[in-house]
């Protein structure tokens, strides 16, 4: 699948549409510089898994890990200020969020954290007030949704 | 064992000495404040920073906070006390709860109740941010500070929380706007570390932006309109579409107006709805709070606007404006004296909006019998107890 190029309102559809699809136990991995869009994608991801607009998805960076109550336990990290994969064990991260939906930005800081099954995100930035949108799936579930994104850029460009 | 029954407080008219321990984010401090009828008096006041231990992260790096607490908290703890007239002089502890990293708090909580609990004290939990919006009204002796008169408006901006207050008495205190995403301080943080600038960002930017030309490089800011939210994280994107397009800074004095432009944007975004909190709420007293109120840029900036519109502004020293513990024993006084105890159960919170805190601690006051000269203490809590209901893990600290 090739990267989409994407305008914000697009991203957020996008973001949304994924966390519609969303079940326990996925994890999405949230890559691309300071300034990509990942806390915003992260976003639109936390709205369609049920987080209401009421709940302030802020960044997660000062607190490493946020969690939402949405139609499951969306659980928002950021990686950015752990220095080591001990640190990720000694919060428990994973564990703690088998059981709703798992946003991790900055994941390619500690490699080999997060469970096999992953869709990985990265976002650059491409032309103007667009971002290039790239998603690779490491297993089952990551596949769904990257099959779900696929099927809203067909419907997009239909 | 059983430990003894908590010790009632000092009588209303008498004055209340309270030990603040404050460990929500990288800064570990205790201090011991005397409330009496003139005020809130500092008595000691100890921080142990670990923003060196931090600066090759970039950042607070928050299990390194953990750790260092752990390290340092005893110590702390013991010179706050020995300078603040010792253990005997100490009616009650006073730690804060949440908001904060829990790895961070966790190690402050349970030095309060194991300090509570081995000398009979009364404990309570403080919140964070009611600390900080109380603490412009600790004095120092010797120290001259203006104090705030409520009914005020208070801007808190620090590398974790960025929001308005509307502060009507000690108990009364609602939001009125938050940070959609970064707050302040962190786009600070964040804009430095694009320009391979040191940590903390927001002093290091302060300085570069006083000699740099704030209109040579101008930057979008957001929530334009009449909302008191906040967003800083279109910042960072448009600081990196800079830098793509033009590279980092080639001299000295484009850094600078660099900085400049950025300290602009964050700094026009907070004054500007500071004002605007203030123009809606009818309030003409404002007050600064949080690390970002260290940033001379926003002192001056919001000196100049609110003379301009009359407004009168309130800027603590630093010392108050920054994390400290003493702002935490004042709040904790406060909270004790409207009746509010808590106990072994008291457990950190990574998020815990103020109205919800300060909620509990009215519930609590309607569950005292009024006339209570003594305040009832809480139950008898046994170690036995206490294990039981800690799910964390127990620190142990040196009590003399």
């Amino acid at each position: 699948m090739a990267p989409l190029l994407l305008r914000r309102p697009s991203l957020r559809r996008l973001g949304r549409a994924l966390g519609v699809a969303a079940e326990a136990g996925d994890v999405i991995a949230l890559l691309g510089a300071l300034g990509a869009g990942k806390t915003h994608f992260a976003q639109a991801i936390a709205r369609g898994a049920g987080v209401p607009p009421t709940i302030r998805v802020t960044s997660p960076t000062f607190a490493v890990v946020i969690e939402h109550s949405g139609r499951l336990p969306v659980h928002h990290a950021d990686l950015y200020r752990l220095a080591d994969a001990d640190e990720l064990a000694e919060i428990g991260l994973v564990e703690r969020a088998a059981d709703g939906l798992l946003l991790v930005e900055w994941a390619d800081r500690l490699p080999g954290v997060l469970p096999r099954d992953v869709l990985w995100a990265t976002l650059t930035p491409a032309r103007p007030g667009e971002r290039s949108l790239a998603l690779t799936a490491t297993g089952p579930r990551a596949e769904a949704l990257r099959a779900v994104a696929a099927q809203w850029e067909a419907a997009r460009r239909a | 064992m059983t430990f003894p029954t908590t010790r009632p407080l000092p009588p209303e008219d008498a004055p209340l000495t309270v030990l603040g321990i404050e460990s929500s984010c990288d800064e570990t401090a205790a201090s011991v404040v005397r409330l009496d009828r003139t005020g809130p008096w500092v008595l000691s006041d100890v921080i142990a920073t670990q923003v060196a231990e931090h600066a090759p992260y970039g950042g607070v790096v928050p299990e390194i906070a953990a750790r260092a607490h752990l390290r340092v908290i005893s110590p702390v703890v013991r010179e706050a006390v020995a300078s603040g007239g010792g253990w005997d002089a100490i009616d009650a502890v006073a730690v804060t709860a949440g908001p904060g990293l829990i790895g961070a708090l966790l190690v402050g909580l349970q030095a309060g109740k194991a300090i509570a609990l081995a000398r009979g004290l009364p404990l309570v939990g403080v919140n964070h941010l009611v600390g900080h919006l109380l603490a412009p009204f600790t004095r120092v002796h010797g120290e001259a500070h203006v104090t705030p008169t409520f009914p005020f408006v208070a801007l808190l901006a620090s590398g974790g929380h960025t929001a308005l207050y509307r502060c009507d008495d000690a108990a009364t205190m609602r939001e009125l706007g938050a940070t959609r995403d970064d707050a302040a301080g962190e786009a600070f943080d964040k804009v430095a570390k694009m320009l391979g600038l040191g940590y903390p960002g927001g002093p290091v930017l302060d300085r570069l932006a006083e000699r740099g030309d704030p209109a040579a490089v101008t930057f979008p800011q957001a929530m334009r309109g009449r909302s008191l939210e906040f967003s800083f994280s279109g910042l960072k994107t448009s600081v990196a579409q800079h830098l793509a397009k033009h590279g980092q800074p080639p001299t000295e004095q484009a850094l600078c107006d660099l900085a400049a432009g950025v300290q602009r944007a964050i700094v026009e975004t907070l004054v500007r709805k500071l004002l605007l909190a203030a123009q809606q709420e009818g309030i003409p007293r404002v007050v600064l709070g949080g690390g970002v109120a260290a940033n001379r840029g926003l002192r001056a900036r919001a000196a100049e606007a609110c003379a301009q519109v009359g407004v009168t502004l309130v800027v603590p020293p630093t010392r108050v404006c920054t994390d400290n513990a003493a702002m935490i024993a004042y709040a904790g006084a406060v909270s004790l004296r409207s009746g509010r105890r808590d106990g072994a159960t008291l457990d950190a919170r990574a998020t815990w909006p103020i109205e919800v805190a300060l909620e509990r601690s009215a519930d609590t006051r309607s569950a005292v019998a009024p006339p209570a000269p003594v305040a009832p203490s809480a139950p008898v809590a046994s170690w036995d107890e206490f294990r039981s209901t800690s799910t964390r893990p127990i620190v142990t600290v040196a009590v003399r």
